[in-house]
């Protein structure tokens, strides 16, 4: 287990443990944070578990796909530190990841 | 007799978030939801995918865990579906005989699978892929050892279990009426390109072929036999040939609709404050020039939900979201947007050969959707083209050398 932060859009931070191996948007919908909806079930196929990294390792900053890079480009709140939640894999080295919950599309 | 200040008919995606929706928006009164399966709601999609595949555990698939409900005080009683509504009484009757008064009820049923209507369609072995407990038997079979398997259609929900069959080691039979896979749904060109990929993994493909019988052997499926008579042998038959939405209490009622139930821009149905929102809800879109549409997928039965639960919260915003969807099979990316519903021309962007196209739909030469085959940035750029139905040159909708990004009018 590791542990993360979750700010929501109301600026509310919520502390969360959760399971290695998941992805981060599974995590998220565990902690029943309602904000990220993660339509396509985490398939990369729709942008609506984009978030912010806060703090993390570096390379997690970035996407992890072109696939990725193009579906986060459809939102008009896309930034430097712009993820989808569902392309992000939860291992030890993101114990204490901080994130927040882009705006609404 | 209980009562809810809203009751909601159907545990899929779209009773699901309009429970949460409701609580999103400060609904503060009691919500009730009834669902006929005995799982807490769950993601439908993974069910032709992932969670055949033995990719995702059940678990994986959870809209929301179980405790979630309670700690939001959404009511939820499973194992049960409505049987009756009395509108002017608004009070529903459970499958079981309960009775629970409601002031707004929410109806989304959702749909059931259509089944084969000829002789044999009900021997053990013939299988849906609309529920976990669908999937879970078509499982079993698989994991005694069953292999050879027809699928019946060759509409998405056929060609990924073909997809998903075929991977896991089965010869796979796939039959489809029409001279073309997702003939319903598709252009030409991409039906092409699935027949091509799917018989490129081994699948047996075949077109303009009726099913005439199951045949059987001690009650459980042995072959089908096709309309000139010929006998596929097979272990177990799956029918992916759509779904009749649920509907029946509500039209019994009295709501209107011929395929579904109508609704207007802010899900209402003709009575009084019963919504219907997802599969069952028919609904005059843009996308379609104004005709009444039913779509069945995860993001229309969403959207819905929030239309309908921000009226019930005194805040309404009509329903007007861009029509999408996602396929996935043998690891393409399948995306559309918009609905290519007589559509006039369909112009090919890019290479199917080599496996990254899309097909933009025209009508009277205006854009009114895009499929997308691994080519996320033309579905990420054409949705604006689809939106300002743009009228855009055949020729230049087909260069490549130039995104879809710059094409959209100023």
């Amino acid at each position: 287990m590791i542990n993360l932060t979750v700010k929501t859009r109301d600026g509310v931070a919520h502390r969360i443990e959760a399971a290695t191996g998941l992805t981060l948007m599974e995590a998220i919908r565990k902690a029943d944070i309602d904000e990220v909806v993660a339509l396509c079930g985490g398939s990369c196929s729709c942008a609506t578990c984009h978030i912010f990294v806060e703090a993390g390792p570096d390379d997690i900053r970035l996407p992890a796909s072109e696939d990725e890079d193009d579906l986060l480009d459809s939102s008009d709140y896309r930034a430097p530190n712009s993820r989808l939640s569902c392309q992000i894999r939860l291992d030890d080295r993101l114990d204490g990841l901080i994130v927040e919950v882009a705006p609404e599309a | 007799m209980g009562y809810a200040d809203v009751v909601i008919a159907g545990a899929g995606h779209g009773g699901a978030q309009a429970a949460i929706a409701l609580r999103q928006h400060g609904f503060e009164g009691s919500i009730l939801m009834i669902g006929r399966e005995p799982e807490c709601p769950y993601e439908r999609p993974p069910l032709s995918k992932e969670y055949l595949a033995g990719d995702k555990d059940f678990a994986r698939l959870l809209i929301r865990q179980d405790a979630f409900w309670a700690d939001k005080s959404i009511a939820i009683r499973l194992g049960h579906e409505v049987a009756t509504v009395d509108p002017s009484r608004r009070i529903v009757t459970l499958s079981d005989g309960a009775t629970v008064t409601y002031g707004s009820l929410i109806w989304a049923a959702g749909g059931d699978p259509r089944r084969l209507s000829c002789p044999g369609s009900d021997l053990e072995g013939v299988h849906a892929v609309r529920t976990r407990a669908d999937v879970d038997r078509l499982r079993c079979d698989l994991d005694t050892g069953k292999r050879r398997a027809v699928v019946v259609g060759g509409g998405y929900i056929g060609l990924e279990a073909a997809a998903v069959l075929t991977k896991l080691g089965c010869d796979v039979v796939l039959l489809e009426a029409f001279d073309r896979v997702l003939a319903r749904v598709a252009g030409e060109p991409l039906s092409a390109f699935y027949e091509a990929t799917h018989r490129a993994h081994g699948v047996d493909l075949r077109t303009g072929v009726l099913v005439e019988s199951v045949e059987g052997r001690d009650g459980r499926v042995s072959g089908v036999r096709l309309g000139d008579g010929t006998l596929v042998e097979a272990d177990m038959v799956i029918v992916g040939i759509g779904i009749e939405p649920c509907v029946a209490p509500l039209r019994a009622a009295g709501a209107e609709g011929d395929d579904g139930v109508r609704v207007d821009e802010y899900c209402r149905t003709s009575l009084s404050d019963v919504y219907a929102i997802g599969d069952c809800a028919a609904h005059a879109s843009p996308f379609a020039g104004g005709a009444l549409v039913r779509l069945e997928s995860v993001p229309n039965a969403c959207e819905m939900a929030e239309v309908a639960a921000r009226d019930i919260c005194g805040a309404p915003v009509p329903h007007r979201a861009t029509p999408w969807f996602w396929s996935n099979q043998y690891g393409l990316k399948l995306q559309t947007v918009g609905l290519s519903g007589g559509h006039d021309a369909a112009i090919v962007r890019g290479s199917p050969g080599e496996g990254s196209f899309s097909i933009v739909y025209l009508k009277e030469k205006r854009v009114i959707a895009i499929d997308c085959v691994n080519r996320v940035k033309d579905y990420v750029q054409g949705r604006k083209l689809v939106e300002s139905r743009a009228i855009i040159a055949p020729d230049r909708l087909a260069d490549t050398s130039v995104p879809l990004r710059d094409m959209v009018p100023a």
